[in-house]
C-alpha cells in the first residue's frame, strides 16, 4: 500500500489524523442530516447530502491536480502554515473546552436546534420545506466535508500519502454511517473534545514539521521528528489545561 | 449565491478564528523565514525557533482566551 520511501513514522500519524479529524466532522454532518431526515423524511436529507458530496467531488477534481504544479518545498511551506492555523485553532479550542472556559459541543443539542429550526420553517412556509430541508443537509455536508478534504490533502500531499489519508477519511465516514444507521440518533456519546484535542495535537505537529521542511530545516531523526513534535504538543497542550482553568477559578 | 458566500466564509473561518492566534502564527513563520534567508541560520536553530515560537503563541492565545 505504501511506497517504499514512506516510513510508518510519517504514514501512521497522517492516516490517524485523517481518520480522527474526519470522525469529528462526519459526526457533526450526520447530526444535521439526521435532523433533516427526522423532520422531513429521507428524500430531502439524501438529496441534499448527495448534492453536497457531488460539489465536494467537483472541488477535489478541479483543484486537486493543481497541487502537482506547485514546487514541493513551496507546497510544504503553504500546507505547513495552513496546518498550523487549522491545528492550533482546534487545539486552543479543545484546551479551553477541557478547562471549562467554553462549553463542550453537544450533538444532542445541535440535533434539537436543527430540528426546531426546520419545524419553525415548516410553520412559516410549508410549500418550500423540502427545498429548505435539502439545503440544510447540503450545507452540512459541504461545510464539514471541506474540512475533511483539507485535512486529507494537508496530511497527505507533502509525502505522497493522499490515498492512505483518504482511506482513513473514508473509514471514518463508513464507521459513523454504520453506527448512525444502527442507532438512528445523534452520536452524542462520541468524546468529541478528546478527539479534537488529539487531532489538534497531531495537526500542530505536522504543521511545524512541514513548515520547517518548507523553510529548509533538516529535522533531527527525519520523519521520526513528527512523532517527537506530536508528543511535545500533547504534553504542552495537557499542561495548558490547568493554566487555562486557573483564571476561571480564581 | 448566499451558499457560496457561506462556503467561502466557512473556509476562511477554518484557519482564522482567533485573529491574535492567526497573526501570531504568521509572524513566527515570517521570523523563521527571515532568520533562514537573511542570517543563513542552521537547521537546528530555525527548528528550535519555530517550535518555541509556536508553543509560545499557543500559550498566549490560551491564556488570553481564558482571561476573557
Amino acid at each position: 500500500m505504501l511506497p517504499s520511501t514512506i516510513s510508518w513514522a510519517t504514514a501512521a500519524p497522517a492516516v490517524s489524523a485523517a481518520f480522527l479529524a474526519s470522525l469529528v466532522e462526519v459526526v457533526e454532518a450526520f447530526t444535521i442530516v439526521l435532523a433533516v431526515a427526522t423532520v422531513r423524511g429521507l428524500r430531502p436529507a439524501l438529496t441534499g447530502a448527495v448534492a453536497g458530496l457531488g460539489l465536494l467531488a467537483v472541488l477535489v477534481f478541479t483543484f486537486g491536480p493543481l497541487l502537482d504544479r506547485i514546487p514541493l518545498q513551496a507546497l510544504q511551506l503553504i500546507i505547513g502554515v495552513l496546518l498550523l492555523l487549522f491545528g492550533l485553532r482546534w487545539l486552543r479550542k479543545a484546551i479551553l473546552r477541557s478547562a471549562g472556559v467554553i462549553a463542550l459541543h453537544d450533538e444532542a443539542l445541535a440535533f434539537a436546534r436543527e430540528a426546531s429550526e426546520l419545524r419553525g420553517a415548516a410553520a412559516r412556509d410549508e410549500r418550500h420545506l423540502d427545498w429548505i430541508a435539502g439545503l440544510a443537509a447540503f450545507k452540512a455536508i459541504v461545510l464539514e466535508g471541506i474540512e475533511v478534504v483539507f485535512v486529507v490533502i494537508a496530511v497527505g500531499a507533502g509525502r505522497g500519502l493522499l490515498w492512505p489519508a483518504a482511506l482513513g477519511a473514508v473509514a471514518a465516514c463508513a464507521l459513523v454511517l454504520a453506527i448512525g444507521m444502527l442507532l438512528r440518533s445523534p452520536l452524542s456519546r462520541v468524546p468529541e473534545n478528546t478527539l479534537k484535542f488529539g487531532v489538534g495535537v497531531m495537526l500542530s505537529g505536522f504543521g511545524v514539521y512541514w513548515t520547517g521542511e518548507g523553510l529548509g530545516v533538516t529535522w533531527p531523526g527525519h520523519d521520526f521528528a513528527i512523532l517527537g513534535l506530536v508528543a511535545f504538543f500533547l504534553t504542552f497542550g495537557l499542561a495548558l489545561v490547568p493554566i487555562a482553568r486557573a483564571p476561571v477559578n480564581s | 449565491m448566499n451558499i457560496f458566500r457561506l462556503i467561502v466564509s466557512e473556509f476562511i473561518g477554518m484557519f482564522v478564528d482567533d485573529e491574535f492566534l492567526a497573526v501570531s502564527i504568521l509572524a513566527v513563520v515570517a521570523a523563521c523565514g527571515l532568520v533562514v534567508w537573511s542570517f543563513h541560520a542552521g537547521s537546528l536553530a530555525v527548528a528550535l525557533l519555530l517550535v518555541i515560537g509556536i508553543a509560545g503563541v499557543l500559550m498566549s492565545s490560551v491564556v488570553k482566551g481564558a482571561a476573557k
